[in-house]
């Protein structure tokens, strides 16, 4: 109700997080401004993934995290699932579910135990289907498609979940071109109303098109700041050793390589 | 869909016709004094016995403990993501098993064994007793026996987070189980035939009894199952993914593994270990259509059904009028099933334990 000028989303603090015996995030903390799209970008094995998947409550870890001013360890189950869609990368198939049970499986957070999807989950996914152009073949099983048909019928499901904020781990994997600005183009949907979207690219263009940048290395933050700023663009640079150039090209930037 | 329940429900039908005429008084002996009762009222009396008290329960017997089974399958396939996970799996069977040994170890199963404890009407502890008292608690020690070998299972493995280490620990829990049973019968050398007869699988000391036990449980897990079908297709997306939707996997967890061991210990009890129709059942399903769990839960149990009542009702005609025990009949059938499913996909199978 009382929201500023970007009150913030997700706000974490003091998370370290180990998988095994290593600890992969060393005392991060960050914050999420509501209705803008964040981009985490970092070399590989920077901890992307493992923030990611902190943010998402899917992940043991120390420190706190809040979820629209929420403790997300306090939150119930399908309360945070209601308000928060996780899209992984890599996660095992489901070969055997059809499309359209996929992204019903979307719903499964506004649905009762014993209630059967109402007319309002049925509109969701179909929704979320067409948006990813995954409309068509919704009666055909998930092994029958490619990588990067499954990817958007994966993105289907998280759409359909119509949570307030949205996290996604490598959403443009398997995706060609067409289908990359595709995406973007559901994602500015999604900001236009009021979504927060939070999205690890490996694409630094894609990346930049975003609002602000969360750029990462070695299980730390290196720097948080506006995809527009010269600092963020010399502090991206600066992560990869250099290797990689920010230039404009018609009113976005691009990353090249040096 | 329909279809398919369609097809399994009268191929199950025809069975069952099948079925109760197979056996060694062939069906020329039977239908005649069933459809003139006035002519020779002593053969009628037998010939109504026959079908009446033998043939129709262990038929559909062998169809209920077929649905259970194959229930189980899919149960056991959703909950570790595994197309060879089969219900015997988590050491559930050997539990079972071992429950029924101690059973009949401990209150004197040899009492009219192999011979006609079922005719006599006695109420002897036996694997062949038709007495309900008997059948439940027979059910109930494989129960018990199952659930104690998941509970030990769980306990080794550290939880279900790991399929890897679940299914590991399955297997050692079931080769000791295994170990145990056969202890026990080593000093119980009373019990030791029957119980033979028994670990090979077969629906002979099927009754009503045991029918309508199998029956009443396979409706409780089917209403359970179905209601935790979404749960399944959720973990079929990933962990992370499940957690995400807001399942709480732990409880629900907990909730599949009762059912499985539920299912598992009543067809145990009732027919013995009986190999593969748990894991073919779901496996055939899936290879015609595919579906949710919910879904699939129904049609392989239905699958399962038919498929064990057609593996017995062959069992008792391949070599009539002696019969094959089912379970050495579908350990074989299902062996070669199994080695075909490999060879025709082995890439399938490459991803699927985590």
């Amino acid at each position: 109700m009382i929201s500023a000028t970007h009150s913030i989303a997700v706000k974490a603090s003091g998370i370290r997080a180990s998988i095994g015996n290593t600890e992969i995030l060393h005392d991060i903390s960050l914050s999420l401004p509501q209705g803008r799209w964040t981009s985490i970008v970092g070399p590989n094995g920077a901890g992307k993934s493992t923030l990611l998947k902190v943010l998402a409550g899917l992940l043991p870890h120390t420190g706190r995290v809040q979820l629209l001013g929420h403790d997300l360890h306090s939150l119930p189950h399908r309360t945070r699932a209601r308000q928060l869609a996780w899209l992984g990368q890599n996660e095992s198939s489901g070969d055997d579910l059809t499309v359209w049970d996929v992204a019903l499986l979307g719903r499964l957070p506004h649905q009762d135990w014993l209630a059967a999807p109402s007319a309002k989950d049925f509109a969701a996914a179909e929704l979320a289907l067409k948006s990813t152009q995954a409309w068509d073949w919704r009666a055909r099983s998930l092994g029958q498609l490619s990588g990067g048909e499954r990817q958007r019928v994966l993105l289907a499901r998280a759409l359909a979940v119509q949570a307030q904020v949205l996290l996604m781990d490598e959403p443009l994997a398997n995706l060609d071109p067409p289908h990359q600005a595709d995406w973007l183009g559901v994602v500015r949907c999604l900001l236009e109303t009021g979504v927060t979207v939070v999205s690890v690219l490996h694409e630094i263009s894609m990346a930049l098109h975003a609002d602000e940048l969360v750029i990462m290395a070695a299980g730390r933050i290196t720097h948080q700041g506006a995809c527009a700023d010269a600092a963020t663009h010399r502090a991206l640079e600066a992560v990869f050793d250099k290797r990689i150039t920010i230039h404009p090209l018609a009113n976005q930037w691009v990353a090249l390589p040096n | 869909m329909s279809f398919l329940v369609w097809s399994l429900v009268l191929l199950s039908l025809a069975l069952t016709g099948l079925g109760v005429c197979v056996g060694s008084t062939g069906f020329e002996n039977l239908i005649g004094p069933l459809l003139h009762p006035n002519i020779d009222p002593a053969k009628t009396a037998m010939a109504q016995q026959i079908v009446g008290q033998i043939r129709l329960p262990r038929t559909l017997g062998a169809w209920a403990a077929g649905a259970l089974l194959g229930l189980a399958g899919a149960v056991a396939q959703g909950l570790f993501r595994n197309p060879l996970a089969d219900p015997y799996l988590l050491g559930s069977a050997s539990g079972a098993s071992l429950g029924v040994a101690l059973t009949l170890a401990v209150l004197g199963g040899g009492a009219g064994m192999l011979g006609g404890s079922m005719m006599n009407g006695g109420t002897a502890v036996s694997v062949f007793s038709g007495s309900v008292l008997v059948r439940l608690g027979l059910t109930g020690a494989a129960f018990v026996g199952a659930v104690l070998a998941v509970l030990l299972t769980l306990a080794l493995s550290k939880g279900v987070q790991h399929t890897l280490r679940l299914l590991l620990a399955g297997v050692v829990v079931g080769v000791v189980l295994g170990a145990a049973t056969q202890m026990v019968l080593l000093f119980s050398p009373d019990s030791l035939q029957a119980m033979q007869a028994f670990m090979l699988g077969s629906t002979a000391f099927v009754g009503w009894a045991a029918c309508a036990l199998m029956a009443g449980i396979w409706v409780l897990c089917m209403s359970v199952g179905g209601l935790l079908g979404r749960v399944l297709d959720g973990l079929s997306l990933g962990e992370a993914t499940a957690h995400s939707l807001g399942l709480p996997l732990g409880s629900l967890r907990i909730a599949l593994v009762a059912v499985l061991a539920l299912a598992t210990g009543t067809a145990v009890a009732q027919t013995g270990l009986i190999a593969f129709v748990g894991l073919a059942a779901p496996h055939l399903v899936r290879s015609v259509i595919k579906t949710t769990h919910g879904r699939l839960m129904l049609l392989a149990s239905l699958m399962g059904g038919a498929l064990l009542m057609a593996a017995d009702t062959l069992a008792r005609w391949l070599i009539a009028p002696q019969e094959l025990p089912v379970g050495v009949l579908t350990a074989v059938l299902g062996g070669g099933y199994l080695l075909w499913l490999m060879h025709r996909n082995s890439r399938g199978f490459a991803g699927g334990a985590q």
